[in-house]
């Protein structure tokens, strides 16, 4: 066999390897968000399935397309929806801040510890993670209840004399956002600070600087990458959660999540929640570019020192 | 003077706060399910009364073989499409739409579930008008809302494995005249087993655990195991559902420690190889 005909050989089974995992992602999670964009652009209808068709059809025949513009407009015109997309947008936001103040000690203590000790708090970070997420938020809701472990504690120290009302509160929303999302900023910001040459650190307290000068000079800024990346793998979820703010979150909570969801199952109401989700989408486009960029350049070596 | 391995009482405070905060809830959802009271977080007394329960009702026994079901088809499939892709990611540079391709692999991690699931089921609707099939929804399509999740978390396991190991060894190999489907078989795939394993077991606890996608995925017919716990603990607090949590708390426990325990053993002894080779190869020390 002569070379060139093994080179063609060669190319035709690349492209073979590829096509597979592309066709199912393709077919599975690309053109899906295409018929969401067709569909939100369609009526509520009494039928199967509960939409408006946007060809119009008579005999068989295209005769036109009907483009429905209600849903966009009712989403823009109507102030709940812009105050529940800004709402989920700050939840998002102060979680992920929450996340990274409490995930980026941890994430250094454990880069820090000696190497035999470190695979055993690694793991005990990740047990959580493994371990369902719902039965995980469940179990705060007995430990905020009324009558729940925290208060029945504080009540029997004497601290209150009354319950406190923390379920279905703002507060036991972004703790527990805090709890269920944490894991997803500690890991990635340990395999960065893991990597890190602590020659650095030697080199500036010989040269004279404190712990805390040479954190914020050389720590700090060469874990960039993973406090990007981390972020948004904070942020890009939590801003369409719904089993939180379903579950602990306050009544009056206001989650796009939760809306989407309500429209569909509840209102039956396809063509809207395609909209909402839409909209959704068009707003984490850009933290979405943001992760995939930091994420590959952090797995191909090119964000380090 | 730095020292490297010596943590600050400020670090290791954090860390014994950052642990209790990750363990209390578990630990107290297990202490909990062996209360005797219905009233789940009023003590009544020792009881393993609602594991009884919960191994007589009928709707959770049939959620959890379904969930089973429904996780290892999807595991397996997403193992064998997640390491192709994670191959595809970390070999192959540059060709048409690799950067579409890299970002989709990315986006079904993060992406708002209530989005991903809306899409498919879309998706599933609009195949049913035009070519008729799936014609109701149930276990195959949520088997490939599961295969899609999971097989992104794979690619990624699997590309970072393969980042990291020699890519010499699979260039020799080729040098020595193997095919390229030899290659991936015999030296590829050996090498990244572990990544592998780890992302059979990742796809299984994702699959059983996920409530969203699947809610939007399932027919009348196919409730799984997150279905039914949700539908419950919307009503509030459930002992049985304790129950379960301690069971799954208690299995995958284990799981997770044996998996681990097994490959840091398998590494100990690979590397433990590598320098016995290694003093084989060159039994004179070199200088330097």
């Amino acid at each position: 066999m002569n070379l060139m005909k093994m080179k063609a050989k060669f190319r035709l089974g690349k492209s073979a390897v590829i096509s597979i995992p592309y066709v199912w992602m393709l077919l599975f999670f690309l053109v899906p968000f295409f018929i969401v964009l067709k569909i939100s652009f369609a009526e509520q209808a009494l039928a199967i399935p509960p939409f408006t068709s946007l060809l119009q059809e008579e005999d068989g025949v295209i005769r036109g397309l009907s483009l429905y513009f209600g849903n966009f407009s009712f989403i823009f015109s109507d102030e709940l929806y812009a105050a529940t997309y800004l709402s989920s947008l700050k939840v998002a936001l102060v979680t992920t801040l929450m996340c990274l103040l409490l995930g980026y000690p941890i994430a250094y203590a454990i880069a820090r510890t000696d190497p035999a000790r470190r695979n055993i708090l690694l793991m005990l970070v990740m047990l959580p993670f493994w371990t369902s997420f719902l039965l995980r938020v469940y179990a705060w809701m007995g430990l905020l209840n009324e009558n729940g472990l925290i208060n029945n504690l504080l009540l029997s120290l004497g601290v209150i004399s009354e319950p406190l009302h923390m379920f279905h509160t703002d507060f036991s929303l972004y703790l527990v956002m805090l709890y269920a999302y944490l894991p997803f900023m500690i890991l990635p910001l340990y395999s960065h600070l893991v990597k890190m040459d602590v020659r650095l650190l030697e080199a500036a307290a010989d040269l004279g600087a404190g712990p805390i000068k040479a954190f914020f000079a050389i720590t700090l800024p060469l874990s960039k990458n993973g406090i990007i990346a981390g972020s948004m793998m904070v942020f890009i979820p939590a801003v369409g959660e719904f089993v939180i703010p379903e579950l602990v979150g306050g009544t009056d909570t206001l989650m796009i999540g939760k809306v989407l969801w309500n429209e569909f199952f509840d209102n039956n109401n396809w063509p809207m929640a395609a909209s909402v989700a839409i909209i959704m989408v068009l707003m984490l486009i850009v933290p979405i570019a943001l992760l995939h960029r930091y994420e590959t350049r952090e797995l191909e070596g090119k964000g380090n020192v | 003077m730095y020292n490297g391995n010596k943590l600050s009482p400020f670090l290791k405070g954090v860390l014994i706060v950052g642990f209790l905060f990750l363990y209390i809830p578990i630990i107290s959802l297990i202490a909990y399910s062996f209360n005797a009271s219905k009233l789940v977080t009023v003590w009544g007394g020792f009881s393993v009364k609602w594991y009884g329960s919960l191994f007589q009702n009928d709707q959770i026994i049939s959620a959890v073989k379904l969930s089973i079901e429904i996780a290892l088809a999807s595991a397996s499939s997403a193992v064998v499409l997640g390491t192709i892709a994670g191959f595809v990611l970390a070999r192959f540079k540059r060709y048409t739409g690799s950067t579409l391709f890299a970002g989709m692999m990315t986006a079904p991690m993060v992406m708002p579930e209530v989005i991903t699931g809306l899409s498919m089921l879309l998706l599933f609707i609009s195949l049913e008008q035009f070519i008729g099939v799936p014609s109701e929804r149930g276990f195959f399509t949520i088997w490939v809302g599961h295969t899609t999740l999971c097989m992104a978390y794979v690619s990624v396991v699997v590309r970072s494995r393969l980042l990291e190991i020699d890519q010499n060894l699979e260039d020799a190999a080729m040098d020595l005249g193997a095919r390229p489907l030899k290659i991936f078989f015999v030296i590829t795939l050996p090498l990244v087993s572990q990544a592998i394993a780890s992302g059979f077991l990742l796809s299984i606890t994702l699959s059983l655990d996920d409530l969203v996608t699947t809610a939007f995925l399932s027919g009348p017919g196919s409730t799984t195991l997150p279905q039914v716990i949700f539908s419950k603990v919307r009503l509030g607090l459930n002992p049985e559902i304790n129950a379960l949590a301690a069971i799954t708390v208690l299995v995958v426990g284990t799981v997770v420690l044996i998996a681990n325990y097994l490959m840091l053993n398998a590494q100990r002894k690979r590397e433990q190889a590598i320098a016995a080779a290694m003093r084989e190869a060159a039994p004179v020390p070199v200088a330097g």
